[in-house]
């Protein structure tokens, strides 16, 4: 065997492991997503069935029978409101600290994600006294306010890292022709940073929407997201393997789809900007 | 810019987030070194570090303590070795590269509760689960996994949840690596072994800390897979401690005592946070 032959060959073997791996790693997604469209007797079959005629009832019970609509909307809400609330306090905020630096910036920065290590459980009885205090136990409004205040800090990293990347001369030009402050950030700056905070926006919904403590802990029957939905699904009574893969099919797709498109951007804001 | 606009701008975030830290954050330990249960109201009174005591000598705390550490441990060792060979072996171009990648990652974007049941129904179930399956193909008796091994179970759902991280960020890594280098290297005779230790680990060194620091983080905080799948049982044989100060705060209702786990919870947290915050820190240019 040559070299190159052997070179071949060793490629070809990684081919392979890496088909299987990812194969291996997507095969309880597949299989999920699978027994969504058995019946129930088919989902609990032993051994379990490959081949089956493939049915929509699970999905057509779900919407009827059960809340299912009213709790996507809640997670629908919760998850684009917090984001929204987190963007429009950090774009003024990460603006002014990207275009006008001062010695302090990087330590208000800094503590800023230091905030974001807080490890929920350790805030957990305040959290939930406040809540029930302003009457806000089990309303979509104390999940957007708390999703809006944990994703703030990184929502404020990313932005100022993309703001940082805009060339200052572009801003003195304008300046120069006497744009007013407005002006600039409308015509100037939102342009060009348009595509960050979109990214920006993106992985803060999909750290929204897969959140499950303060989910479970606020909420009872109202205001529950997805997340504490299918975890209601965790008593052994009454298991409706091929509904309850139908739930979290619906649940995942939307998120996991965002998750492809925004890989990029992911790495950065999962990082918080460390790793680009 | 004037200053004081500046300042305006800037003010919301940080007014709001020190508040979002220094109102519960004080309430916490205030809550912590008093008497405080929601079943006994009429006992109250300021009882200095007599929670802490308690959570310390819970029989609880230390089965906890040592299963968090256990859990983080594992869950690192398995997410960085598996993520930083599956990186490498995808980092070559190949024709379907892209649903590779697509495939790999997807778990990482399951909410954990779908993850936690998908395992715990479908995967683990000792009748009609696939390992179940598996096992009786091979003639074996099949395993009560969250039964016999409920931390080693939950450690395996996590590390498919979060292996996809890893290999999220190395794979973004290797494609800055110096190709170039590593030509030279090949023509120079080192062989891949060698490549690997002398360049890429080394142009590795630093995703790969940021990535076991940001697990850590996520992971000292597990609570969903717990709570979907083992209710930390059986026993304590998988209560995490976040689990346990979920259980003394809603289910024994003793705020006190979940306060001051609370409390060790964010002094836990605070450790390795330093560390990341320092590593975040070089990078960021201002």
């Amino acid at each position: 065997m040559t070299d190159k032959q052997r070179e071949n060959l060793k490629n070809r073997i990684a081919v392979v492991a890496a088909w299987g791996v990812a194969l291996i790693f997507f095969f309880p997604i597949f299989w999920m997503v699978l027994t969504s469209f058995k019946t129930e007797g088919q989902a609990i079959a032993v051994p379990p069935l490959l081949v089956f005629e493939p049915t929509l009832e699970n999905y057509i019970e779900i919407q009827e029978r059960t809340n299912y609509v009213k709790f996507a909307w809640n997670s629908v809400i919760t998850s684009f409101g917090g984001t929204a609330v987190a963007l429009l306090i950090a774009i003024p905020s990460a603006y002014a600290m990207a275009f006008n630096p001062t010695h302090r910036t990087k330590d208000i920065l800094m503590w800023m994600l230091s905030t974001k290590m807080l490890p929920a459980v350790g805030v957990l009885m305040p959290i939930y006294f406040l809540a029930q205090k302003a009457g806000l136990f089990d309303t979509k409004l104390v999940l957007v306010i708390i999703y809006a205040m944990v994703n703030l800090p990184i929502v404020m990293l990313i932005l100022f890292n993309y703001f940082r990347e805009i060339p200052k001369e572009i801003l003195e030009a304008s300046r120069m022709d006497g744009t007013s402050t407005y002006n600039e950030i409308r015509q100037i700056v939102m342009p060009l940073a348009w595509g960050g905070i979109a990214s920006t926006a993106l992985l803060s919904i999909i750290l929204c929407w897969n959140e499950a403590f303060w989910s479970i802990v606020l909420t009872t029957t109202e205001a529950s997201t997805l997340t504490a939905f299918v975890a209601s699904f965790q008593a052994p009574e009454g298991l409706f393997w091929a509904k309850v893969s139908a739930v979290s099919t619906l649940a995942c797709a939307p998120i996991v789809i965002f998750g492809w498109l925004a890989q990029k951007q992911l790495v950065q804001g999962l990082t918080f900007g460390a790793v680009k | 810019m004037n200053r004081t606009l500046v300042r305006l701008l800037q003010a919301p975030s940080i007014i709001l987030l020190l508040l979002w830290m220094i109102v519960p954050l004080s309430m916490t330990l205030y809550f912590s070194t008093i008497r405080y249960n929601l079943l006994y109201p009429e006992r109250e009174g300021f009882i200095g570090l007599e929670n802490y005591r308690f959570f310390w000598t819970d029989a609880a705390f230390f089965p906890a303590l040592m299963n968090t550490l256990v859990l983080v441990g594992s869950v690192l060792i398995i997410t960085v070795v598996l993520g930083l060979a599956i990186s490498v072996l995808i980092d070559r171009p190949f024709r379907g590269r892209g649903i590779v990648r697509v495939m790999l990652i997807s778990p990482f974007f399951i909410m954990p509760t779908v993850s936690a049941l998908v395992w715990k129904n479908m995967m683990m179930d000792p009748t009609t689960g696939l390992f179940a399956a598996m096992w009786n193909a091979m003639g074996w008796q099949p395993i009560e996994w969250l039964q016999d091994m409920p931390l080693f179970s939950i450690i395996l759902m996590v590390s498919w949840q979060w292996t996809p991280f890893a290999i999220l960020i190395f794979m973004t890594s290797l494609q800055s690596q110096d190709q170039e280098q590593k030509e030279a290297a090949t023509l120079d005779g080192a062989g891949f072994w060698s490549q690997f230790y002398n360049l890429t680990l080394p142009h590795m060194a630093r995703p790969i800390s940021i990535v076991i620091l940001i697990q850590m983080i996520f992971h000292l905080s597990i609570f969903a897979e717990i709570f979907v799948t083992t209710s930390g049982g059986p026993g304590v044989q998988s209560t995490n401690l976040t689990y346990l100060i979920y259980i003394q705060s809603q289910q024994a209702f003793d705020v006190g005592v979940a306060s001051a786990g609370g409390v060790f919870a964010i002094i836990l947290a605070n450790i390795v946070a330093i560390f990341l915050i320092r590593a975040v820190g070089k990078t960021l240019t201002v």
